[in-house]
């Protein structure tokens, strides 16, 4: 699988290399989503893990209310969306698991969010050519400054990420053992959702708030299909995650078909075919005679 | 030498006293079994020695020293785990997590750690389950697993919580087994808590029962008769010895069996559960 991505990836590219890239828009949005998809597939393969993909896809959801209200108080979208995923993520991780994995409480307050953003815009009415793009995404208006911007972000995220990651695989698998350990569970669940936060703001950017299970959620889950090793499945999830965001742009730039729509389908593609292929062959180890 | 010291000591859970001045102590090397009914306090009491659940009154000591969390020398096998339904991480990485999985950083493992877990997984001979995921595994095979987590780092004293729960009879003395061999072995001290005392009749060295807000420490024939478990229960209790085995009945019911088979049931309704954590102390 991750060898016939590899390889289509090598082909198509070879084809077409010297003309997409012609174009700066494409370059930039090349490395805009290059930096979001790697992000997003780490961050996800523990979203997947600790199943919390529910409270990602909400905090993406609170996030649009704060990207409209940001667009209605004249300040740039991105600011507007990492300052309300960041307070929503911190506030779920706060009141700890009696919210963040309470399918019926996250939904109610996602819908809420949602409606605020309708509000939002509703008085902010020339910001509404710009909703499309939020729900969507829209890379392809990518620009330099919101690269670097996009990279100092993923550093921070990357790097918290690494600073909680041994006590967050502990605390995600056996809660009760690592709490007897003297692991500060409150403080990992909550630093942990801060860092869903920042990686759901900027994935907002590439494929909109209405899509980030496409990058966040379809890749770990793709990887956890095919690997059962914990680095493995991390490398796994962000190289399906970068070939995915990257065969996405050529196969829009080439269809004149939504970048976001074409990276969803791979997603969906490659998850499918990942779960087709661990079900077909079973078990990986057959379970020995007693 | 006491391995665990518990000196009138009164434990409550929010605003509910669960233990009330009560008093015992574990020698060093010991296989206690932990018996009583439902909501006795067998989960309370490890949580208080391993330092999770101060005393409201009273003392507990653990090797002489008042209970610190994330003690080195306990080794601890908690009743209810989360395992997520669809946890694709094969079992040698799930039990490598818990190897100072508190501190920061990412996880990585020395030649020596790594060396401790395929030592422990080879003693309980679970080394070729540790490459397979958690959701492949039996009740059974997760139950070594666990086991053989709880024996890294060369604990002095091991707490398993109901380790039978949801296990067949065969598997059961199975992991008894395991338990026994490894801790003689080692003079490991061991609280052991089941639903069942028969199991482990011929294991134990002495039974902790808990009950209405006491403990009682003996031997299986100080322990297990009528008056003691009458009062424990606050029921009328009698108890049957037949063919080497005993039964603790209540108005003609095995009050054991009727509490097994109750959580055993919960046992499975956990299994299927979306993944959501329960904090049932």
């Amino acid at each position: 699988m991750i060898m016939a991505i590899a390889m289509a990836t090598i082909t198509v590219t070879a084809i077409t290399i010297t003309d997409m890239f012609d174009y700066e828009f494409m370059t930039n949005a090349f490395a805009a989503a290059g930096i979001v998809a790697v992000v997003s597939g780490l961050v996800g393969y523990f979203l997947v893990m600790r199943g919390q993909t529910f409270a990602g896809h909400a905090l993406s959801h609170i996030g649009f209310a704060g990207a409209t209200g940001a667009g209605l108080i004249g300040i740039a979208p991105l600011w507007g969306l990492l300052a309300f995923t960041l307070a929503a993520g911190v506030a779920m991780g706060a009141l700890g698991e009696r919210i963040s994995n309470r399918d019926v409480a996250i939904g109610v307050i996602l819908a809420l969010a949602l409606g605020f953003g309708l509000l939002f815009l509703h008085y902010y009415t020339s910001f509404a050519t710009q909703a499309t793009a939020l729900l969507f995404g829209n890379v392809l208006a990518v620009d330099h400054p919101m690269i670097v911007t996009l990279a100092v972000l993923g550093a921070i995220t990357l790097a918290a990420l690494a600073a909680i990651m041994r006590p967050l695989i502990f605390s995600s698998l056996q809660p009760e053992l690592a709490e007897a350990k003297g692991v500060p569970l409150r403080f990992i669940s909550t630093a942990f959702l801060a860092i869903v936060a920042l990686a759901v703001s900027e994935c907002a950017q590439i494929v909109g708030v209405l899509l980030v299970f496409t990058l966040m959620v379809g890749p770990p889950a793709a990887a956890q299909r095919v690997t059962t090793g914990l680095w493995s499945g991390l490398i796994a999830a962000a190289v399906f995650a970068l070939a995915e965001s990257w065969l996405g742009l050529t196969m829009a730039f080439y269809s004149d078909w939504p970048v976001s729509f074409c990276i969803a389908v791979l997603s969906a593609f490659a998850y499918f075919a990942c779960l087709a292929l661990s079900t077909r062959m079973g078990p990986a180890h057959p379970v020995p005679a007693p | 030498m006491s391995a665990i010291t518990f000196d009138h000591a009164t434990l409550h859970i929010g605003g509910r006293s669960v233990l009330s001045g009560v008093s015992f102590n574990i020698e060093a090397g010991e296989f206690i079994g932990l018996l009583g009914p439902n909501g006795s306090g067998k989960t309370t009491l490890m949580r208080a020695v391993l330092g999770l659940l101060p005393p409201s009154g009273g003392r507990v000591e653990v090797f002489g020293r008042p209970p610190e969390r994330g003690n080195p020398a306990i080794g601890y096998f908690p009743q209810l785990r989360t395992v997520l339904p669809d946890l694709r991480v094969r079992g040698r990485d799930f039990i490598a997590s818990s190897l100072n999985g508190e501190r920061w950083g990412l996880p990585s493992l020395s030649r020596k750690e790594r060396l401790a877990v395929e030592t422990t997984l080879e003693s309980v001979g679970a080394r070729d389950l540790a490459a397979r995921p958690l959701s492949e595994m039996s009740g059974g095979e997760r139950q070594r697993l666990l086991l053989a987590q709880a024996l890294i780092g060369n604990p002095k004293l091991l707490l398993l919580d109901e380790p039978l729960i949801s296990l067949d009879a065969r598997n059961q003395e199975i992991a008894i087994d395991v338990v026994r061999t490894v801790c003689r072995e080692r003079k490991i001290t061991v609280l052991f808590s089941a639903h069942e005392l028969n199991q482990l009749l011929g294991t134990l060295d002495r039974v902790l029962y808990l009950g209405n807000g006491q403990a009682v420490l003996g031997t299986v024939d100080e322990v297990v008769k009528a008056p003691v478990l009458s009062r424990l229960y606050g029921a009328d209790i009698q108890v049957v010895r037949a063919d080497g085995h005993i039964f603790v009945m209540s108005r003609g019911r095995d009050v054991e069996r009727v509490d097994h088979m109750h959580d055993h049931d919960h046992g499975h309704s956990h299994g299927h559960d979306h993944g959501h954590s329960h904090h049932n102390h």
